[in-house]
Formats: C-alpha cells, sequence, structure tokens
C-alpha cells in the first residue's frame, strides 16, 4: 500500500508546492535534513524502510474499516460455535451435567456485559464502575415475567378448584398474596403493571437501562465530569439502587429479589436439561452478534474518534466532534446490551437479588475486563470467561485445598485473594492483560527487530507496539 | 478584505491574574497574521479563547458574515463552524495510524449517527492530505511512531483536511529543522492564500520569512501592529520584547 504513493511524493509535492522542489534554499528539503529525503535519495536505508513499511501495513491492515478486526471476529464466531456444539453434544450425551452447561451459557452472557464494558472503558476511556447495575436491571424486567406469569397459572389452577370462578379481582388479590407475601404485602406495585406482557418485559429489559443510562450520562458528561469522579458517581448510583432494592417496600421483593426464574411459564413440559441447552444456545447466539456489533461500532471512524476521546478529549473537540454526544451514545448503548445479558443471564442463574446489583459485582467486572486486556474485544471476552469460570472452580470445591502442615489453604477463602494478586499482577506487568498473549501468538512481534531507521521515527521498533 | 474574526475589548483573568486585558484584534479573510509576545504575553489564552477552551470574562469575540458570537458555542460547534487549530505541542492520536488521524479530521458530518452508519471510503482523500504534507509514505505508520517535526505536519494536515476558514497555529516551527521550518511556511503561506491564518510564534525568524502583518502581545494587550519592520521600530516593543537579551538574537 506505500509502493503506490512512493512513485508519486516528488512531482506531487512540486505541485502542492512550487518551492519544495526548485533552487534555493529550499534546496535542501528533499536532500538535506528532510525525513523523506533518504526514502528517496539514499538507496541503503529505502529498502529497508519498505520491509518495515510493509510489515507496519500489514500489522496496522487489521485495523482498518472492511478489514476491521476480520480474523478475530471470524475466530470468535467459529469458538461460539464450537463450544456450543460440544457443550451440546457431551450433555446430550449426559457426559456433562445440566448445571454445567448453565454454567456455560451464563458466563456468555458475562461475556457480553464484559466486553459492552469494554467498548465504554477500554476504548472510550470511561470507566463506569456500575455497569453491573443494567445487567441487574435487565434481570429483574425479565424475572418479573417469569414469576408473575408463573405465579398467574398456579393461582388460576388453584381458585378453579373453588365452588365459584374466581373474580379478576379475586385473582389479581390472590397472585399479589402470593408474590409479595414475603415482605408483608398483598398489593401489587405499579412497577409490575405490565409484568404479564412477555414483550414489553422483554422491552424494559433492554429500554430501562438505556434509559437509566440516558439520564445518568446526559447530566454526568453534559457536566464534564469525566475520569475518577465519573467512576464514583457511577459507583454511587449503583450503590443507591442496590439499597433502594433491598427495601421491602421498593415493590421488588427486597432482599428475596425475584426467585424461581429457572421456570419458563408454558414449557413446564420440558426438562431442564433442554430449557438449558436452549439458553445456552441464545446466549451463544447474543455474544456472537454482539461481538460482530462491536467490532463494527469500535471500526471506521466511529471507532477512530472512541479512541481519540479516550486517549486526547479535547483534541476531538477542536475536530469539531460533540464528546459529550458520543459518551452518551456508548453509555446507552452498551447499557441497553448489557440489560440484554441480564436478561438472559438471570433465567439460568433462577434468582436475582439486590446483591446482584450491589458496586462489587460492577467491580468485579471490571477487574475481568483488565485481566482480559482492555481496549480490545476478545480481551474482555477471555478475561471474562477465564476469570468466572477459574472462580466457579475455586470457590465451588473444585480446586483441592493446599495441605501446608500448619495451615491448610482452603480455595473459598483464598480464591479472591488470588484474584486480587492477580489483578494487580496484571496491572503492574501485563498492562494489555491475557488479550496481549493473542497478539504475542498471532503477531511474533516482540521478537527483536531493526530500528526503523534514523529519520524515520524517534521511536525504535519495538516501542512502536503500544 | 473583510474582518472574518472580530475580537473587541476581551479581558481574561485567571485568580487575578490577566492574562488578557481589553483586548481588540480583527482578522481578515484571507489574511496571514502573526502574533508574537514575550511568555505570559497571552497569545495562548487568545487561542483559547478564541476556540471556546476558555470563556472570556468581558468583550466579545465574533466570527463569519453573520458574526457569530463565539463566546456562546462549544468548541466543537467553534471548530465546526470552520475554526482550526493547531497546538503548540503536537498534539496527534498517536494510538491511531496517519490516515486514521487524518479521517478523523476531514471535513464531514460530525455526528454521532452519521458517523456510525454511513462510512464512504475516504481513505483516497485522507491520501491527498497526507501527500501534501510529505507523509505520504506513512499512511498505515502509527502515529506514535512519527519524529517530532512529522508529527507536527500531521497536524498541521490534520488542520488543513478539516477544511477550516481560520486556522490557529500556535508555535508551528518548534522543534522542527530548518529544513522542515521552511516547508512549514510554504504551506502557512499558502494556505494563507484563500484562508485566514493566525501564527503565534515565538521565533522572529520564522515571523519574518511569512512577511505578513504582525500584531505584538504584551501582558495581555495588544502593544503594537503592522509589518516586522514597523513594529520592531516601536520604541515600546524594543523595551518590552526586543529589548530582552534572551530575545534579541533570534
Amino acid at each position: 500500500m506505500t509502493d503506490a504513493a512512493e512513485t508519486r511524493p516528488a512531482a506531487s509535492l512540486g505541485r502542492k508546492y512550487p518551492g519544495g522542489v526548485g533552487a534555493g534554499p529550499h534546496s535542501d528539503l528533499r536532500v538535506g535534513a528532510g525525513p523523506h529525503s533518504d526514502l528517496r535519495v539514499g538507496a541503503g536505508p529505502r529498502s529497508d524502510l519498505r520491509v518495515a513499511a510493509g510489515r507496519h501495513g500489514n500489522a496496522d491492515g487489521a485495523r482498518r474499516p472492511g478489514l476491521a478486526g476480520r480474523t478475530d471476529v471470524w475466530m470468535m464466531l467459529a469458538a461460539l460455535a464450537l463450544i456450543t456444539l460440544i457443550a451440546t453434544i457431551l450433555a446430550q450425551t449426559g457426559v456433562v451435567s445440566v448445571s454445567f452447561v448453565k454454567l456455560l451459557g451464563k458466563t456468555l452472557c458475562l461475556c457480553l456485559a464484559a466486553l459492552a464494558l469494554d467498548l465504554v472503558w477500554g476504548f472510550t476511556g470511561i470507566l463506569s464502575l456500575g455497569h453491573f447495575a443494567f445487567f441487574g436491571i435487565g434481570g429483574y424486567a425479565i424475572g418479573m415475567w417469569l414469576m408473575w406469569d408463573r405465579t398467574e397459572a398456579i393461582v388460576a389452577g388453584t381458585l378453579a378448584r373453588a365452588e365459584l370462578p374466581p373474580t379478576a379481582l379475586e385473582l389479581q388479590e390472590a397472585i399479589g398474596t402470593q408474590i409479595f407475601g414475603v415482605v408483608g404485602s398483598s398489593d401489587i406495585p405499579w412497577l409490575w403493571t405490565f409484568a404479564g406482557s412477555l414483550p414489553l418485559q422483554l422491552a424494559f429489559a433492554v429500554l430501562v437501562p438505556g434509559l437509566v443510562a440516558g439520564i445518568f450520562g446526559w447530566l454526568a458528561f453534559r457536566s464534564r465530569v469525566a475520569g475518577v469522579y465519573l467512576s464514583i458517581l457511577t459507583q454511587a448510583g449503583t450503590l443507591a439502587l442496590s439499597l433502594w432494592l433491598f427495601q421491602n417496600d421498593s415493590g421488588l421483593r427486597g432482599n428475596n429479589g425475584l426467585s424461581g426464574l429457572q421456570n419458563i411459564p408454558g414449557l413446564e413440559h420440558l426438562p431442564q436439561s433442554v430449557i438449558s441447552l436452549w439458553f445456552l444456545w441464545a446466549s451463544a447466539a447474543a455474544l456472537g452478534a454482539g461481538y460482530v456489533l462491536a467490532a463494527w461500532v469500535v471500526s471506521g471512524r466511529f471507532g477512530s474518534v472512541l479512541r481519540g476521546i479516550r486517549d486526547n478529549e479535547a483534541r476531538v473537540r477542536f475536530l469539531g466532534y460533540e464528546v459529550e454526544h458520543y459518551k452518551l451514545a456508548i453509555f446507552v448503548g452498551t447499557a441497553m446490551v448489557t440489560g440484554l445479558a441480564g436478561a438472559l443471564y438471570y433465567p439460568q442463574a433462577g434468582i436475582v437479588n439486590p446483591a446482584e446489583i450491589a458496586p462489587i459485582a460492577s467491580i468485579y467486572l471490571v477487574v475481568w475486563v483488565a485481566i482480559g486486556g482492555r481496549g480490545r474485544l476478545y480481551g474482555a471476552v477471555i478475561g471474562a470467561a477465564v476469570v468466572s469460570l477459574a472462580s466457579s472452580w475455586f470457590t465451588g470445591g473444585g480446586a483441592p485445598d493446599i495441605e501446608l502442615g500448619v495451615y491448610t489453604i482452603k480455595w473459598t477463602d483464598w480464591w479472591l485473594v488470588l484474584l486480587g494478586l492477580s489483578f494487580v499482577l496484571v496491572t503492574l506487568f501485563a498492562p494489555k492483560g491475557l488479550g496481549g498473549l493473542v497478539d504475542i501468538w498471532t503477531q511474533r512481534r516482540a521478537t527483536r527487530r531493526d530500528d526503523l531507521g534514523p529519520d524515520q521515527g524517534s521511536k525504535r521498533a519495538e516501542e512502536e507496539t503500544p | 478584505m473583510t474582518a472574518l474574526l472580530e475580537v473587541s475589548g476581551v479581558s481574561k483573568s485567571f485568580d487575578g491574574f490577566k492574562a488578557i486585558d481589553n483586548l481588540s484584534l480583527s482578522v481578515a479573510e484571507p489574511e496571514l497574521r502573526a502574533i508574537i509576545g514575550p511568555n505570559g504575553a497571552g497569545k495562548t489564552t487568545f487561542m483559547d479563547l478564541v476556540t471556546g477552551k476558555t470563556r472570556p470574562d468581558t468583550g466579545s469575540i465574533r466570527y463569519g458574515e453573520l458574526s457569530r458570537d463565539l463566546t456562546r458555542l462549544s468548541e466543537a460547534q467553534i471548530a465546526r463552524a470552520g475554526i482550526g487549530r493547531k497546538f503548540q505541542q503536537p498534539t496527534v492520536f498517536e494510538d491511531q495510524t496517519v490516515v486514521d488521524n487524518l479521517t478523523m479530521a476531514l471535513a464531514s458530518p460530525r455526528n454521532p449517527l452519521t458517523v456510525l452508519l454511513r462510512r464512504p471510503d475516504r481513505r483516497a482523500r485522507a491520501a491527498e492530505v497526507a501527500e501534501r504534507v510529505g507523509l505520504q509514505t506513512h499512511l498505515d505508520h502509527r502515529a506514535g511512531t512519527l519524529s517530532h517535526g512529522q508529527k507536527q505536519w500531521l497536524e498541521i494536515g490534520m488542520l488543513l483536511a478539516q477544511e477550516p476558514r481560520l486556522l490557529l497555529v500556535d508555535e508551528p516551527a518548534a522543534g522542527m529543522t530548518s529544513a522542515e521550518r521552511e516547508r512549514t511556511t510554504e504551506m502557512l503561506v499558502e494556505a494563507a492564500k484563500d484562508h485566514a491564518v493566525v501564527v503565534i510564534e515565538h521565533d522572529m525568524e520564522f515571523v519574518r520569512r511569512l512577511k505578513c502583518r504582525v500584531t505584538v502581545l504584551h501582558e495581555g494587550r495588544a502593544l503594537a501592529e503592522g509589518s516586522l519592520d514597523h513594529v520592531c521600530a516601536d520604541p515600546r516593543v524594543i523595551d518590552v520584547y526586543l529589548g530582552r537579551p534572551e530575545t534579541a538574537d533570534a
């Protein structure tokens, strides 16, 4: 791609800047110190440069629109298809349990949430410590329908056995008592107005996170709150939401949360082994679609602007881009995707409660993205998958305890220490995270290379990798 | 020649320090104007005021045929109105390629939805601009790997790509070799043929080569205005600026 351009420069320079090619004080422009002179005059450095430029072209070409991360998109889709296929076969033959399939499905949903956070944090530089709240809101929205519809069916069945057919009011009261009895109430809160409608609650799972993010983002970004202050605000917002949900009169069953979500109304005749597979496929499809969407968003000029905002917000403003609008767009968009991920996650988990929305959950999300490698899409997915699976393994008793004679390391206690330690180590020594390993593997650019030449940049080739 | 930028009676103070003190200045289109002055004269604050980075305490800054009041517009709106800025330190997006940097700067719709959905291939246009600033062989290089002078040029390229009517250029020649300065001069003179160009400079030799009208700033006020020879003959200018030993030899 550089060859075509290389044949033209002298002529074109002459055209645009007549003085540039002529004699007099300008002649030194081409022969002297100008960085381009070597390119054309010196034969030796030129050939070296061509090689270097060629390598650059290949390396950076993957980031160009049109080619935008195509390899990693296909790899991700293939990996998802493969995982889903293998898990399905193993589940059908009874090699893996239903709970393992659910764990896998849930992990894919967490990967989708991490992917969304990577767009916000890794690409746009907004460290949101509240994205998991959107995940929880999505879960609550779908959970309300699941609980309502199932309770309605059970209550209707019970009342139908009475001598007189129940009135609509009786039915409502019975549902209210059934659902809200745990918090000492039988009134149906206004929040549950549309709980009987699956399409509406599904829409809410996406739209409510979008609305919340929109209001929050509009207020915060408009006042140019950024950096650590914004992080604290998002954290405070998440905390406020979870504290509100903990209250019994929030209308969402207080700290009991919504439960029994694994029972899908209308699918009672199907065993969990089948339903869990459906959810696994749906989660894989959502992650795949989310990955393609994310890759599309971060490619081209939109992606350039996002990364520009991350690296130098003020400069992007002076180029004429309304930084606030871009931040708001990405904040709202990722909130909606996260809400969708939550709506897929909680029917597999079976229960959603305010503890899920607590700030620590959002911090975990950040840790996953950091360990996976922020600023690269596959990094977020790998990080979320590896860390959350490892977490399940360690805390679920999968990892054998280590006997030290005087002390026994129980991983259920020590897992958090290990996680914290790996977070610190990754931050200090491998800022690119696990995703950086992919770079080394695919590009093999870590090997020593010659300098780019005295005039071709103040940095050497090794320094060029970000 | 009609005034494109009309700065009148502008003052700005930071914590009691008067960075700009009742400054009035008018720039025509096309025109090449140099603003010189010792450190702390308010040159960069002047740019910040025009580009909307800071707001004046008093006074007005009017721009264009409609005399829009720039003090009411956001930085991005001012940029879209046709005012481009080049920073003193080369400020390019080091993590992105030369082409990405230029594509971002190219004049085109800026609202998020259009940028996201409409994706014409504008590599050719970016390459054209790269050619104008001599970076045509570096299209796919990361901007961070460019030399200091090349970064300066990339930023000038980004400025040209924006197709602004008014170019504000802050110390374009800082850290450049003499050959690079030469070319920068040409670019600015060329651009000033059909644009309004305001150059802030420290280096008298560079200003002399621009052969343009000069405004001398001192303590936030316009001390003198005219050709370089004219202002250099002004005793007040000699007193505050040229009289200083460290700048006399420049």
